[in-house]
Parts: structure tokens; sequence; C-alpha cells
């Protein structure tokens, strides 16, 4: 695609205006954003704000229906096209793992890469090994979904995300589904993935993910985005009223 | 009552019999691949964005679940020549429960595919494959996992109602059996016999959809 030999200067993702609604409820309402190539992103607030919503439309699993999304400098429409185009650049990880249970970790790997992407079988079978090894579950290749953990399957989540070799990572709430003993695992390899200069959006609720790896965090009530910060400013001294109510929630449990 | 039986006659008349199962089976197997794929393909158009086609496939299930068996193979074996499109007994029973059991698998399949979690569609999504190829590949197995027993006693069903067939003189066991009594008036012996081997046909699908199932189905899950 012509638009990866711009500079490293171009925003990896730009929302402007964008605006959502299920019926007469307003999901998004003036989105406007910009992410920078590299740059980690934490998206926290109350549930119903809209954050799953706005990372949602990112790969238009759900339509946005005014304003402007720009990735990688693919404006995204309606049309097939430039959302293949967008999907094949966005990788997206979701709560409940989503792993597809009648194929092994490896057929799940290699689906998409040789499907979408159009690479032979062993080629991508080398590289879903590559990832799976770096993800630490190579050892569970030919098993089945069923036969893992909720954290090796979120592992696997995220290796079979990465086989597209995506440029952007977007991470729905990847650890709330997850026995408190299992968070971890999932964590250091997104930490590990956002230390190797991924692009990443992340929705979550491990304030210490966000402390640790966070270039911004967000803070999203009601559809909109209320404020935005570096995390250390963030926590210490959030200026919103409501962002205060939110913290206080989630960090004095 | 002073009857008395003579099995003779089935003995004397086993090659025609199990050639007459042949039949049977045949057109039960030829029937339910094409069950298969009306099923499949039924359950695609019935999503499908122009509501003409949706309505098309509702319209299409309604008649068939709705009308009798004998009078759809009627249809198409007396009144389809009249409109220029003759087909013969065989091909006309195959057509018949192929549309019947595909009416039926339409259904059945549609159940196992909502039974399919949303996550399973989307995740397909945003790895970008298509909508097709998320049916195709993610979809459809889990889905015909989740209603294969339904599905199996349909093709059993689909099998046994190979008998009617015998009202278009299509070759299977009934009709043989039906010229075997009318040769021997053996009643009792011939049709007798017909059941236990309608039985021990519909016992070997049985068996054979399990072991396929156990091929097919036996990814482990929760």
């Amino acid at each position: 695609m012509e638009s990866h030999a711009d500079t490293a200067s171009q925003p990896m993702i730009v929302m402007e205006a964008v605006e959502k609604s299920y019926g007469a409820f307003k999901a998004l309402t003036n989105i406007n954003l910009t992410v920078r190539q590299g740059e980690r992103i934490v998206l926290c607030g109350p549930s119903g704000s809209g954050k799953s919503t706005l990372i949602r439309c990112i790969n238009h699993l759900e339509r946005y229906e005014s304003g402007k999304i720009i990735v990688d400098g693919i404006h995204l429409g309606d049309d097939m096209r430039t959302v293949d185009a967008v999907r094949r650049e966005v990788g997206m990880v979701f709560q409940s793992f989503n792993l597809f249970p009648h194929m092994t970790v490896l057929q799940n790997c290699i689906l998409a890469p040789m499907r979408v992407r159009g690479i032979v079988r062993a080629e991508a079978e080398g590289i879903a090994r590559a990832l799976l090894d770096r993800v630490k579950i190579l050892d569970q290749a030919d098993k089945y979904p069923a036969q893992l953990s909720g954290g090796q399957q979120q592992r696997v989540a995220i290796a079979r995300a990465l086989c597209m070799q995506p440029r952007v990572m977007l991470f729905d709430e990847p650890t709330s589904a997850l026995d408190p003993e299992m968070v971890k695992e999932v964590l250091d390899t997104m930490i590990g993935l956002a230390e190797d200069g991924m692009t990443m959006i992340c929705v979550t609720h491990e304030m210490g993910f966000a402390r640790q790896v966070a270039d911004r965090v967000i803070f999203m009530a009601r559809g909109e985005i209320v404020e935005q910060a570096p995390p250390e400013e963030f926590f210490r001294n959030p200026k919103n009223e409501r962002t205060r109510a939110f913290l206080g929630e989630i960090l004095h449990h | 009552m002073n009857y008395t039986m003579d099995f003779s006659v089935i003995a004397d008349s086993m090659p025609q019999l199990l050639a007459g199962c042949a039949g049977t089976i045949g057109l039960a197997l030829a029937g339910m691949v094409l069950a298969i794929a009306i099923g499949i393909g039924g359950v695609v158009l019935r999503d499908s964005p122009f509501a003409v086609v949706r309505w098309l496939v509702i319209a299409f299930v309604e008649a068939i679940r709705n009308t009798p068996f004998l009078v759809q193979i009627y249809f198409i074996f007396f009144a389809l020549p009249l409109i220029g499109l003759k087909i013969s007994p065989t091909p006309t029973a195959i057509i018949a429960l192929g549309i019947n059991g595909g009416a039926y698998a339409i259904e059945i399949i549609r159940g196992g595919v909502q039974s399919i979690p949303k996550g399973q569609v989307e995740a397909g999504l945003a790895l970008g494959l298509h909508r097709g190829e998320v049916f195709r590949f993610i979809v459809l197995r889990p889905a015909l996992r989740a209603i294969f027993p339904s599905l199996v006693s349909q093709f059993v069903l689909l099998t046994l109602t190979t008998s009617v067939a015998s009202a278009v003189s299509a070759y299977e066991l009934t009709s043989v059996a039906q010229r075997i009594e009318s040769d021997t008036f053996r009643s009792f012996e011939v049709y007798g016999s017909v059941t236990v081997l309608y039985l021990a046909m519909s016992w070997l699908l049985m068996r054979g959809f399990a072991a396929l199932s156990a091929r097919a189905f036996a990814y482990p899950t929760k």
C-alpha cells in the first residue's frame, strides 16, 4: 500500500468528529483522536461509555455514521474495498478470546494469512510458529482451544492476530474474562508487544498496565472523550470530576 | 386362521430384495446430498441482503413443509411433463426427496448457525475474512455439529420416505416387495421381511452417521 512509504510522522489512526448511535442512544459523540505510529493508548471508562464501540469502529465491526476515520492513510468507508484494506492492517483481541473451536491452535493462526494474504501453508505455519513461540505457547500448537486455559487461549488469540502482521493492534478488555492468576501472563505478552513498538489501543481497567506502558490514557464517559493525559499526570492529577470519580471506584478496591 | 407360513418365497427372491435395498440406499444417499446442498444454500440465501431472496426461501420452506410428500412427488412426475419437463422415475424420486429433505434441513441448519456466538463471526471479520469465508470456514462446522443429531433423524426419515417413491415406480425396496407380493400372494412373509430390511438399513445409516460424526466433529469442547 502506497501509504506505507510515508514518513513515520504520518499518524496511524485519525478519527475526526466520529458519531454513532444505536437508535435513540448516542454511543459516540464527536470523537476526535489521533494516534501516532508506535503510540500505546489505554482507553478506560465506565461500562457503556463507548470505549468498545470506539475501537470497533476502527476496524468497521461497527459502522460509524458521520465524521471520518483514517487508518494508515486509508479513509475507512462503508465499501468492501476500504474495509478490507483497513482490516488487513488492524488486529483485534477480544474479551472472550473467540478462538475457533474446531481448529487447532496452529490452524487458528494460519487461516487468515492463507486466505486473506494468500500466503502458502508452509510459510504461514513458519510465521505462526514463530509468533506462538513469542507468546510462549508453541508447545500447544497442535491442541484445540478447549484444551487450553483462558490465559493460554488469549495468548493464542494475540498470536493469531499478529500472524496477519498488522500495523495496529486493538485490545477489547483482553483480561476481563480471565481468572486473576492468568491476567499477568496476558499483560506480560501485551507489554512485550508494546516494547517492540506496536501501535496499540487497549480498552482495559488494568491501571498497572496503563502506568507501565501507555503513552496516553484516555477516559471516556457517555460516548465522549472526557479527558486524556500521559499516565503519570492522568493518575496523579485527574482534572475532570467524572475521571476522579471513576479512578476512585477502580483504584480503591 | 389357516394361513401357513412359507418363507421359501423370501429365500427365492432374496437377490431381488437385496437389489431393492441397494436401490433404496442409492435414492436415500442421493436425496441426502441434494438435501444438504439445499439446506446449506438455503441458510445462506435466507440471510441474503435482498428481501426478495429471503422471502423466496421462506416461501419454499413453508410450501414444502406444509404439503404431503406424495403430492410433491406426483407434482414432479405427473404435472411437470405437461409444461415440458419430463423426468424419469428415479431422478424424480431423488429430486423430490432432496427438495423435501432440503426444506427441513434449512430450518435445522439455520438453528445451528444461530447457535454460534457472534464473537466467532467478528473474530473472522476482524482477521479480514469476508462473510462467505467466515460462514464456510468458521461457522459451518460447529453449526453442523450442534444440530447433527436432528439432521440424522431427518435423514433416517428421508430414507424411510423413499418407499413413497414406489408410487412413481422408482426402483427401490418397497416397489420390489410389491411385485413379489403380487406374484406370490405371500403378503406376511414379504412385508415382514421388508420391515426387517428397513430396520437394518436405518440402523446401518445411524452407525454410518455416528462414524462420520466421530471423524468430523471430534474436536473437544467444554
